[in-house]
């Protein structure tokens, strides 16, 4: 499969149907039609790397030199002079992030299939949180919960919320996309956009208009351990080591199973996959279920880690999570992954450093940077949308 | 196809209708077009005097024309030039504040003011005459549209809009958070949530005083900017760069290979959106009484494409029925007329809760129903119904080496 994709990469018309979509391992570049578009190409990558590198250089270089204050000790300020807040950062970043990268992979693998922006997603996931937090009412989980209820609970949680939140999806595409797979383009985005609108206001009528403070069951700020001095708590380890599994899973049903391999196809050319006897129709409802699945876990991760469900949160997240997607190279699970784990970095620095009310417009910000230099992101192939 | 699909049963009455129709248009002379325009504006301009002065449904009104002006503005980005604009409220944010910044005591270091009349002619701040002020929207909205234009140019579809929205967030963050924006002086740049309130009411002699219970002035002002927009959309859609624009976004490579400069036409369509979106902006910021950042939310910008979708993408008369008929919606159907509803039916909430989902619900259906839209463009009611278009189409895409 990955080697049929690397022999039509190069013609310049190879990715009309976004080709490689769902190789979990970065691939090369397609050779250069012409040599200006090599440098073009080379230079924007290097560009965005430089982009990215900007924010975490400069604050590390101010840690160093102009120093922070680490606490207050007998009413005089700490200073210290070391990289370890900027290490606090990237943890809390690195775990903030994989909350995006398994809503990036939503974005991705529903893009990869029929290049629709799914705007629905986000509010996707909102819908995991509600019914995790929901869920754990009904179980009875609470703070006296021992570990043993917890754990099982948890697993339960996770299980009911990524089936909830997969089969919705699945209903969204059944309703308001498949009937309009022949329409213009916009029409899938305007009714994606309504559903979007839709959840939001069931999330509304579910849980209020504002944030709903929930039950911190895993005492998610207990420090575990320290890496070089950075305190390393539950909450981080929690979202890695639900998303990290998650992600090698998907991975590998996607490259190893019959299955993924009707995905791969169906992304490349749904015509053809369709003409080899590939169920297209089945196949895109298998890639909104997984989609939706993934969402469902990080909505779970979400309400154990920020504890508290809003309405509006899948709005946000969603954009955020699509602004890793299209960073890492729409498309592109391992690109997904990785635009993730960025973006989270780039909001926790924003977070800490120039406070959280300029994170959107800091993270959208990148957004416009990537679009000018690089559009179709770190690992992702060219399209012919962001050509 | 399977859009068109329910449409085919009703396919000899609707070849039945289009005959009627012709032949009521052979028997009508030739000014009737004219007439009808006419009647309509005369009807148009004697409204008010039918409805209370300070009714919910005038107040509704000026709104609907109000949401008309930015529907028209964004249906020349969407629908003529075919650019997905998600940010639009970035250009109603950027004309409301040029009303605060320039019709108001904001920025209270400054005394300038240009043809203004009564209480804003001895204040302290900028005060400019409001025909001036929409000006001046129209100008800081144009140029913002050519900003954000800029780094779409090489880009195409989803990912147009993807900038677009992070345009109009960034905008909605900077209108938040401005409030913490020093400028000099102690001025800020925004009030924030808190809003820039007491801005300066229009002032046109002879049609009586802007205020709140006298709502016909405003009325007549809206009116007759939505007759000059309309009038603009007309000329400009049968213009050269009209024509450029529908060719742009019918097939960019043959536009430009037929001469057609795609930086410039595409840029213009930008800025001469937007400045409608200003022009709309500063006149719902004075009509408001107040610029609040609150206001200039994502879900306004999809609000305003709903009703250039709805209406029907690329058609002026569209743009304008759906921005009235979404106008009507919201701001007279939703909180007047249905808001008990649900709690009459024993629901523990109200219809004003649930007006995006409404929303969200109409765009769904609509696009389902009649993705077309309400009255739609005539190039593009091609495109969707008949099945030889699709099917070249799909051939084209399929044969492409």
């Amino acid at each position: 499969m990955r080697e049929g994709a690397r022999s039509s990469a190069p013609s310049p018309y190879a990715s009309l149907t976004a080709v490689e979509a769902h190789s979990v391992t970065p691939t090369l570049p397609a050779p250069a039609a012409r040599p200006l578009a090599a440098v073009r190409r080379a230079s924007g990558r290097w560009g965005l790397i430089v982009a990215l590198l900007a924010l975490p250089i400069y604050y590390g270089i101010r840690d160093l030199t102009h120093g922070y204050q680490a606490g207050v000790v007998a009413g005089h300020a700490v200073v210290h002079h070391d990289l370890s807040r900027l290490g606090f950062n990237f943890a809390q970043g690195l775990s903030n992030g994989a909350i995006w990268a398994l809503i990036a992979i939503g974005y991705t693998l529903v893009y990869g299939i029929i290049e629709l922006i799914n705007f629905a997603h986000g509010d996707v996931f909102m819908i995991g949180s509600m019914t995790s937090v929901g869920l754990w009412a009904t179980l009875g989980l609470g703070l006296s919960t021992g570990p043993a209820g917890l754990i099982g609970g948890l697993v339960l949680t996770l299980i009911v919320s990524m089936l909830v939140c997969g089969s919705l999806n699945v209903l969204i595409e059944r309703v308001a996309y498949r009937p309009l797979r022949a329409a213009p383009k916009l029409a899938p985005l305007i009714t994606a956009v309504g559903f979007s609108f839709i959840l939001q206001n069931v999330g509304l009528l579910w849980n209020g208009g504002s944030p709903f403070g929930v039950n911190d069951l895993i005492h998610q700020g207990q420090t575990v351990f320290h890496i070089f001095g950075v305190p390393i708590v539950r909450g981080y380890l929690l979202a890695l080591a639900v998303m990290i599994p998650l992600v090698f899973a998907l991975g590998g049903f996607i490259s190893r199973t019959r299955a993924g391999k009707a995905m791969r196809a169906t992304a490349q050319d749904p015509e053809a996959a369709r003409l080899m006897g590939i169920n297209v129709n089945q196949t895109i409802s298998l890639t909104f279920l997984l989609g939706g699945m993934l969402a469902g876990a990080a909505g779970l991760i979400y309400a154990l880690y920020e504890t508290n469900v809003w309405y509006f949160q899948g709005f946000k997240a969603g954009l955020i999570a699509f602004t890793a997607a299209v960073m890492g190279g729409i498309g592109n699970v391992s690109g997904a992954v990785l635009g993730g784990l960025i973006i989270g970095v780039i909001q926790a620095l924003s977070d800490a450093r120039m406070g959280p009310q300029w994170t959107e417009a800091v993270v959208f910000g990148y957004l416009i940077i990537i679009m000018i230099l690089r559009p179709r992101g770190l690992l992702g192939e060219e399209t012919r949308e962001a050509g | 196809m399977s859009a068109s699909g329910p449409t085919e049963g009703f396919g000899e009455l609707r070849a039945q209708l289009r005959e009627w129709r012709a032949g009521i248009a052979r028997r009508l002379p030739p000014w009737s077009g004219r007439a009808l325009a006419g009647a309509l504006v005369v009807i148009g301009i004697l409204l008010p005097f039918v409805f209370s002065n300070n009714s919910g449904f005038m107040n509704a009104t000026i709104i609907a024309l109000a949401f008309a002006v930015m529907s028209l503005g964004l249906n020349i980005v969407v629908g003529f030039a075919g650019l997905l604009d998600l940010g639009y409220v970035a250009f109603y944010a950027l004309g409301a504040y040029s009303l605060g910044w320039f019709g108001s005591d904001f920025f209270f270091k400054a005394r300038v003011h240009v043809g203004v009349h009564g209480v804003a002619a001895t204040e302290q701040g900028i005060h400019l005459n409001f025909i001036l002020i929409l000006i001046a929207a129209a100008i800081v909205c144009g140029i913002a549209g050519i900003i954000i234009g800029l780094p779409t140019l090489r880009l195409r579809g989803d990912y147009i809009a993807i900038v677009t929205l992070a345009f109009g967030e960034i905008i909605g963050v900077i209108a938040v958070n401005g409030q913490s924006v020093q400028i000099g002086g102690g001025m800020t740049l925004t009030a924030g949530n808190l809003g820039i309130s007491a801005v300066d009411a229009p002032y046109f002699p002879g049609i009586g005083q802007f205020n709140l219970l006298n709502l016909r002035p405003w009325y007549w002002l809206i009116f007759a900017i939505v007759l000059i927009v309309v009038g603009v959309n007309v000329r400009l859609r049968d213009s050269r760069l009209g024509r450029a624009w529908v060719a742009l976004r019918e097939d960019e490579v043959a536009a430009v290979s037929m001469g057609i400069p795609s930086v410039r036409t595409k840029l213009s369509a930008y800025a001469i959106g937007a400045m409608f979106g200003g022009v709309s902006g500063a006149f719902l910021g004075t009509y408001y009484t107040t610029v609040n950042a609150g206001q200039f939310q994502f879900g306004f910008s999809i609000f305003i494409l709903a009703m250039v979708i709805i209406g029907g993408l690329g058609s002026i008369w569209g743009a304008l029925l759906g921005g009235m008929l979404l106008g009507y919606i919201n701001n007279w159907l939703i909180p007047d007329v249905l808001n008990d509803l649900p709690q009459k039916l024993g629901l523990n909430f109200s219809m004003t809760e649930i007006e995006y989902g409404i929303f969200g619900f109409l765009l769904v259906l609509v696009m389902l129903l009649r993705p077309q839209g309400l009255i739609p463009e005539r190039r593009r009611k091609l495109e969707l119904t008949s099945e030889i278009a699709a099917e070249d189409a799909q051939l084209v895409e399929s044969t492409a080496p």
